[in-house]
């Protein structure tokens, strides 16, 4: 029962690190570039919702809306302002703006905000489960996240597979000079891709503090860095990849949490990620890419 | 990453404000200005005995926050009284506090700053990491130290480091006799932060000392600093092995979180804390609802007889009231105020000099602290006085 338990709260966790994942994978696969600051914008939702919902007292609805409305805003005006004149600079040059751009973004909620945690009042209000008399008990949150996790990457593939914009990602993906040549704008393709990714990361920080509920201006860096390695698992740019990444991840490390040792949980995760990665370079559903030279 | 990022801003912070002190040298109306540029508590320039210098450390803002701030205004308070009372000899005192955010790197900036200051002593670092990074350097250059809450073992390891509060083994060796003494339960676990000194250190007295006390261990884990929001695998644990005490000698920002969850897995056993735990009432939105009931060893409390006027005192300067490393600090300063009377130093002495005499006359001093009657102090640095424990009940604390 109690293996249950803990498997059913790595799967929740690792819902979230899918959602996280997801912004990682598809920024990567379209604009082919690693943007750090995706967990802090993750923070931003938290603060976001945070500062709606317990300060002013708006219901958790609201607060998740506006959420998104913020994050969406910030992605796309992060993408404009710092990624957009590096398009064509070297992507160690873009690494290290989307570095600074983490950066700033701590900074700046560590000035408005301070850097004192806050307990994070959950917006999840659907109630837990009790199974097995009460022995196996399973969050509302948990209920929650397993299940927008799962609709969400649903909606995305079909959004990807069906949409015009969504065949325009594909698109640009693949080359993005080729799909300028056929009339594609890749500017505004590159900028609805974050936009829906920091829209999920608003949605993220709603899960995230919602089920760990601590908030502070670092709050997004560590999920964000796992989240990352969980997308490297699956394969980045691949949005299935993503979430079995992110489920794998998440599972995996609570059960080295339960079984193995608690305080090597995040060794046991990161040596698998080498482990994958000397097996397969592209991770578990990664497409071998072929660099022109 | 994130630390060589704030390493860097630090460091331009200390460089500007060294900047700003380097301009005032020997000037005391000057640097007395800059002390109050820098949001300091007091300015006794032309007192007849001179001014003593005393440098605060610790984490004004961050998450260790509740700590600083408390140990910025017990300090703050005390050197106020002093003066008010006519200084130590005759001499005024004088507190700067700079921020190291609960970061080792920053405190030792923050001394840096404070030397440049012209610190004649320290009251400092607030917590236990930084504070034996400071230990070093004041070691080095021959400066007195009195920490009010670093509590692992190698914070005073240096002679001329002393201590308020009581060190990491004491603090687990009297948390397990107090839990075998008043029989507050038989099956324990232990939740603790494998990534600090602090939490590790009290973690490894208590386990020692609960087989001497006949207290069953049957859970021991631990979580790291980058993976201080999900308890829910050491909480279950906990559960399944039947505990009916949960020992947490950590910090109070991740037992906020604990608790929580714990609530929320219909966990109720007693938990247990150290002083770390002192300040879980200040966390913003917190439920206060579910630290009741919860216990921990702590020297001080706003309800004894004997820290009320202190407590008055402490509400009516800076409107919340006073933690234990509010007091703590307040018998720091008071401590250095005892050793000045004793060793009779002089307010232009060098700091150096100022510390070779601190060495014997904290041995010989003994004061009436509020963190406990008849406080006196070994060579090595420790104190000797009674350790006490407190339980929240509606919401405040009640010494047991």
């Amino acid at each position: 029962m109690s293996f249950l338990s803990y498997l059913i709260s790595g799967i929740s966790l690792g819902s979230i690190y899918a959602i996280i994942a997801l912004g990682y994978t598809m920024v990567y696969g379209i604009a082919r570039m690693l943007n750090f600051a995706h967990g802090d914008i993750i923070m931003v939702g938290g603060f976001a919702i945070f500062t709606m919902v317990s300060t002013l007292g708006m219901a958790p609805m609201v607060g998740i809306v506006t959420a998104v409305a913020v994050c969406t805003l910030l992605g796309v005006t992060i993408e404009f302002v710092a990624y957009r004149p590096l398009r064509d600079a070297s992507s160690l040059a873009v690494l290290i703006t989307a570095i600074g751009v983490s950066y700033l973004l701590q900074n700046l909620a560590l000035l408005i905000f301070g850097s004192n945690a806050r307990q994070f009042t959950s917006v999840v209000t659907v109630p837990g489960l009790k199974l097995a008399g009460g022995r196996l008990s399973i969050s509302g949150e948990t209920i929650v996240t397993i299940i927008v996790c799962i609709v969400i990457m649903a909606a995305l593939t079909t959004f990807i597979n069906k949409t015009r914009i969504g065949q325009a990602m594909l698109a640009v993906s693949e080359d993005r000079g080729a799909a300028a040549l056929m009339g594609i704008n890749v500017n505004r393709t590159i900028a609805i891709t974050f936009a829906i990714g920091s829209a999920l990361a608003a949605v993220a920080g709603a899960l995230l503090c919602s089920t760990y509920p601590s908030l502070t201006p670092y709050t997004g860096s560590m999920p964000g860095i796992k989240a990352f390695v969980a997308a490297v698992f699956g394969g980045i740019g691949s949005i299935p990849g993503a979430l079995l990444g992110g489920i794998i991840l998440g599972v995996v490390e609570n059960l080295s949490k339960a079984y193995i040792s608690s305080q090597l949980s995040d060794a046991i995760v990161f040596s698998l990620l080498i482990v994958i990665l000397l097996v397969r370079p592209t991770g578990i559903l990664g497409k071998k890419i072929n660099e022109k030279v | 990453m994130k630390k060589l990022i704030a390493l860097g801003l630090t460091a331009a912070m200390a460089a500007s404000l060294a900047a700003c002190g380097s301009g005032s040298g020997g000037n005391t109306a000057t640097e007395g200005a800059t002390a109050a540029a820098q949001g300091n508590a007091s300015d006794n320039s032309g007192a007849a005995g001179g001014t003593f210098k005393i440098g605060v450390i610790g984490p004004l803002t961050g998450p260790a926050a509740a700590y600083g701030i408390a140990v910025q205004n017990g300090a703050d308070l005390a050197v106020k009284e002093i003066n008010e009372a006519g200084g130590a000899n005759g001499i005024m005192l004088e507190s700067n506090a700079q921020d190291d955010e609960h970061d080792a790197q920053k405190s030792v900036n923050a001394y840096n700053t404070l030397k440049d200051w012209g610190a004649q002593a320290i009251v400092g670092s607030t917590t236990s990491d930084p504070c034996i990074a400071v230990a070093a350097e004041t070691s080095n250059d021959n400066m007195f130290q009195i920490t009010p809450s670093g509590s692992a073992v190698e914070c005073v390891e240096p002679d001329n480091v002393f201590r308020v509060c009581f060190a990491d083994p004491d603090q687990g060796t009297a948390s397990a006799v107090y839990i075998g003494e008043n029989k507050l339960a038989s099956k324990i676990a232990v939740i603790y932060d494998s990534s600090t000194t602090y939490s590790s250190g009290i973690r490894e007295a208590f386990v020692k000392e609960a087989g001497n006390q006949g207290l069953e261990i049957v859970a021991d884990e631990a979580f790291t600093a980058d993976n201080a929001t999900d308890f829910s695998v050491q909480l279950d644990k906990a559960k399944e092995a039947g505990a009916e005490l949960v020992f947490l000698p950590i910090y109070y920002q991740e037992a906020s979180v604990i608790l929580k969850q714990a609530s929320d897995k219909d966990f109720a056993p007693i938990f247990f804390g150290c002083d770390g735990m002192d300040g879980i009432l200040t966390v913003e939105n917190f439920d206060t609802s579910l630290a009741e009931g919860l216990m921990l060893l702590t020297p001080f409390s706003t309800t004894e007889d004997s820290s009320k006027a202190f407590t008055e005192a402490y509400v009516a300067a800076y409107g919340i009231e006073p933690n234990q490393f509010a007091a703590d600090s307040y018998d720091a300063v008071y401590a250095i105020k005892a050793a000045i009377e004793k060793s009779g130093v002089t307010a232009d002495m060098d700091y150096s000099a100022i510390c070779d005499a601190f060495k014997t006359a904290m041995t010989e001093i003994s004061i009436d602290g509020l963190t406990g009657a008849g406080m006196t102090w070994n060579a090595s640095g420790e104190p000797d006085k009674a350790p006490k424990a407190v339980k929240i009940v509606n919401g405040v604390y009640e010494m047991q």
